[in-house]
């Protein structure tokens, strides 16, 4: 029995937990995927907001605000990297220049620090040398960029050293109420009881909160996508270029062009409402309108110089068209006491992840007082990347240990050893991209071209996997149907 | 620092012709570097025969062909560190070199890039749809089943018919998996004319010309693909959407050199190549840097990579001894009307050269012609040029006697 249950192990749950578990609550995370990066919370700009998007007085203003700097202490604490780049929001048209003025008194209201009206191209152009030819821009220096997945990764091992159980390719099919707590069933009809149960599934929020018992939401999933840049651009872009938002599409920021602090740079993410919540694809279209939109914004790269694309999915509580400010919604249901809902946590959602996980602590101690443990770990151990180190450490660490030496991936430079603690992670996510997303292998321009074969002998001889036993991301993503000839 | 005088990145068909071959002319003090543990490059994975037909006048498997020089580095005791990546590579022709065995700087007077080429791949093209499990190039599939014993799929769409994409279209046949058909967006194929009839007619695997994929489709491994047709300007025809089931999409849509090392040490890269820009040395613009095989220009025969890199070898010699021809006026040599690209891009005019080149376009019937503006250096005829095909003419130094710029052109 857990005294509190989170579905989903995206920013939203794995914030949640790590909030609780300072606590001496017994806590039970269930993410129907393999890994916990899947789903929104791998699949994003990467951006941490300051916070002038949204209406004065909101959820989302306060949260937005004040998660943009708690996610940075979070940061620092847990070690993910991030850069405090500031971001521009640029005026090509002298219309726009309103628009700018009026960003500015929202984020001001807000209490977004240092915003900044910055008039000329060439005032513009010192800030961000390379943005394309603007009329005045809105210079924000609180916003900064991160790595959503290993934070989202970070936060679940340092979950595991607080006694948060993950369950991972557990998806919750069915809630019941069962002497006042919770009985949930995955799809392997395991049993799981809890007495608080927490709705952190992301885009599939009304769906789960109708098999709780509350059909009152609905959510209009709407699909970003985006495409990767080579990282050999990376110095020609220091900040994240934003246009000023469209007036026609509701709380949508348009396509911008950002930094990651790896080094690819991405440019999206498009708007458009699909039927399907995991509707992850790519079209010619919408690839095209983001070259042409990014292209204005800051006219340095080339087609060729695209290595990947790919999609979010937004969780969006409003229909298309529908032009009102919907705001987050966190509560806990009167109809069904102790579930605490969390429906809409769109952008900034990831931003937010650490005041939200506040917002729902305070929910829980208005009716229970909860203990703070006596041993408390702020942080899992976290490696720098070896191709970060300084070579002198990078030549003594290779001599005295052989798998330092040995160069997986060639594209990120990324180190057997360090593939093989990948392989060896505490969360015991088993596919590809869970190496991929916690080393970059696979991720550099040669998209594992390279060190695919490799990382597949590694796991066969090192860790005895057999050809069904490698999977890409999901449930049936096999990769091989078996052997070409007897093994000898 | 260990110093060498030569030092060779990459032991493929290029970098192995060029160890050996510096040993044969007295240069002793060469040390070969491979990250793969074997020698031998991409030929190690390719169990099919047709290499050294040129080289060796037999057809050998690759791996045979390999056999041929791994016999003379033992002979002539090249000095070979394998299971080592160059990591980086700075103007000064120092590099940091990485392995089991640890982490070093070492220096060199003379580098010759080796490092061959890598394919391009679903993102390069900007394949829409999702991103299920079962999408591989070639190379991969081909290295997957041939060295680490992985079957890959059974239902096969091939996109694209390079040469790696049509032997591959014949050997997963043989193993038993279905191959629906091949795809190809241009009007003609851009692998070997001889691979089509091989790897394809044999087979009655379909090519389908003028036709490409749009979209994949499939969460978790895929399960098929949308393609149309395309018109001559190479846009889909509206209504020519097809569907077609099956569990494995092999991506043969071209090679890359790969330059990131040069790129980094400061070496200029050709846009139409994507390798070095070389003189009629081999030089690249850093002074000691040559460049042979595959990392140079994509080849269509091994044996052509070999013989750049005995080539290269002989021209590192010379700058060693410091007797390679010097000039302050180079020639530009520049593709023309029907020519995709020239290599060397410039040439000194003091010695003999053989320019090699590729056309843009298949023709039939066709003159190749070496102009100084307005006057005709030389001229050819071509029978059936084709893209996959590189040409090549050679130009004597009498022949370069006054000229102040090439052009080469298809009439
Ligand atoms: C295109 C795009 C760009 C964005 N850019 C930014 C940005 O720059 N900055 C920012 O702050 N925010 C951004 N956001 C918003 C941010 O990504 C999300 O708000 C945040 O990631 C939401 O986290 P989550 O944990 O709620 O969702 P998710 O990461 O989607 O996690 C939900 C998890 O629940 C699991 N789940 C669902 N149903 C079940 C079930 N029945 N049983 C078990 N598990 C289940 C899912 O598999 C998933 O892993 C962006 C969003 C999108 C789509």
């Amino acid at each position: 029995m857990f005294d509190i249950g989170i579905v989903g192990g995206g920013a939203v749950g794995s914030s949640i937990a790590y909030e609780l578990s300072r606590f001496n609550l017994k806590i039970a995370v269930f993410e129907k995927e393999p890994d916990v990066i899947f789903g929104a919370s791998g699949r994003n700009s990467g951006v941490v907001h300051a916070g002038f998007y949204y209406r004065p007085g909101s959820l989302k203003a306060k949260l937005c605000v004040e998660g943009n700097k708690k996610i940075k202490e979070w940061m620092k604490i847990l070690n993910v990297p991030f850069k405090a780049t500031g971001k521009i929001l640029v005026a090509f048209e002298e219309e726009e220049v309103q628009e700018l003025y009026k960003l500015k008194e929202i984020g001001d209201t807000n209490g977004v620090e240092g915003l900044e009206i910055i008039k000329g191209s060439e005032n513009v152009q010192k800030l961000c040398p390379t943005v394309g030819e603007a009329v005045a821009c809105m210079y924000s220096p609180a916003t900064a960029i991160f790595s959503p997945y290993l934070f989202v990764i970070a936060l679940a091992e340092t979950n595991l050293l607080n006694d948060v159980k993950y369950f991972l390719n557990c998806k919750i099919v069915e809630v019941k109420r069962e002497n006042g707590n919770f009985m949930l069933k995955d799809q392997n009809g395991n049993r799981y009881e809890c007495r608080w149960l927490i709705n952190a599934t992301g885009v599939h929020c009304a769906e789960f909160s109708k098999m709780v018992g509350i059909d009152s939401y609905r959510i209009y999933p709407c699909k970003g996508e985006y495409l990767l840049l080579d990282k050999a651009l990376a110095p020609l872009l220091n900040m994240p270029i934003y246009p000023v938002p469209s007036k026609d599409v509701g709380a949508y920021l348009g396509v911008h062009i950002t930094p990651t602090v790896e080094g690819p740079i991405t440019i999206g993410p498009s708007a458009e409402y699909i039927e399907d919540p995991e509707g992850y694809e790519t079209t010619p279209e919408i690839m095209e309108q983001l070259f042409q939109g990014g292209y204005k914004l800051w006219p340095y790269f080339k087609r060729s110089d695209v290595i990947r694309t790919f999609t979010g999915v937004r969780a969006k509580p409003v229909p298309p068209g529908d032009k009102t400010f919907y705001d987050f919604l966190i509560k806990e249901e009167e109809s069904v006491p102790n579930f605490i809902n969390l429906i809409g946590i769109e952008s900034p959602g990831f931003t937010s992840a650490p005041a939200i996980a506040r917002v729902v602590r305070e929910i829980i101690e208005k009716k229970e007082k909860l203990i703070p443990k006596e041993k408390f770990v702020p942080a899992s151990p976290r490696k720098e990347r070896f191709e970060d180190l300084p070579e002198e450490e990078k030549q003594r660490r290779a001599r005295e240990n052989p798998e330092y030496g040995e160069i997986i991936c060639r594209c990120e430079k990324v180190t057997k050893r360090e593939i093989i603690e990948a392989i060896e992670n505490p969360l015991g996510a088993k596919t590809l991209a869970s190496i991929k997303y916690r080393t970059r292998a696979m991720m550099g321009r040669c998209q594992g071209g390279y060190c695919l074969p490799k990382i597949v002998e590694i796991l066969e001889k090192e860790f005895g996997y057999k050809p069904e036993d490698f999977q890409l991301h999901k449930e049936g993503s096999w990769l091989f149907s078996g052997r070409m000839r007897k093994n000898d | 620092m260990t110093e060498k005088d030569v030092v060779i990145i990459g032991a493929g068909p290029a970098g192995l012709a060029c160890a050996t071959r510096l040993k044969e002319i007295g240069v002793n003090d060469v040390l070969l570097i491979e990250r793969e543990k074997k020698l031998g490059g991409i030929l190690n994975q390719c169990i099919h025969d047709g290499f050294g037909l040129h080289k060796f006048k037999e057809t050998l498997t690759g791996p045979e062909y390999i056999e041929r020089y791994l016999q003379k580095l033992i002979n002539y005791k090249v000095e070979v560190l394998s299971d080592t990546m160059v990591v980086n590579l700075f103007p000064d022709k120092s590099m940091i070199l990485s392995g089991p065995w640890g982490r070093e700087k070492i220096k060199a007077k003379a580098v010759v890039l080796a490092m061959g080429c890598r394919e391009r791949t679903a993102g390069a093209i900007w394949l829409a749809g999702s991103r299920p499990a079962g999408v591989y190039t070639a190379g991969v599939a081909q290295r997957l089943m041939n060295i680490d014993n992985y079957m890959i799929g059974n239902e096969v769409v091939i996109l694209g018919s390079g040469d790696v994409g049509l032997i591959m279209a014949r050997r997963l046949t043989l193993e038993g998996a279905r191959v629906l058909m091949v795809l190809e967006k241009l009007p003609y194929s851009s692998g070997l004319p001889r691979n089509i009839s091989q790897c394809l007619n044999d087979y009655d695997i379909p090519l389908y010309l003028k036709t490409t994929v749009t979209r994949i489709h499939g969460k978790a491994r895929i399960e098929g693909v949308t393609y149309v047709s395309l018109d001559d300007e190479g846009k889909p025809i509206p209504g020519s959407e097809r569907f077609i089931r099956c569990d494995t999409l092999l991506l043969s849509v071209g090679l890359i050199p790969e330059n990131e090392l040069s790129r980094e040490a400061g070496v200029a890269i050709h846009p139409v190549t994507g390798g070095p820009i070389v003189n009629d040395t081999y030089q690249t613009n850093i002074e000691g840097v040559f460049a042979a095989g595959n990392v140079l220009h994509v080849h269509d025969l091994a044996d052509w990579a070999s013989m750049e890199g005995e080539l290269v070898a002989d021209f590192a010699k010379r700058y060693l001894e410091g007797s390679l021809p010097q000039t302050q006026n180079w020639i530009e040599v520049k593709a023309g009307e029907g020519i995709r690209y020239v290599l060397p891009q410039r040439i000194s005019g003091k010695i003999d050269v053989n320019l090699l080149f590729r056309v843009s376009f298949p023709a039939r019937n066709k003159h190749i012609v070496i102009k100084d503006k307005d006057r005709i250096i030389k001229r050819k005829r071509v029978i059936n040029p084709h893209p996959a095909i590189m040409e090549n003419i050679e130009v004597k130094r009498d022949e370069l006697k006054g000229v102040q710029s090439l052009e080469v052109m298809i009439e």
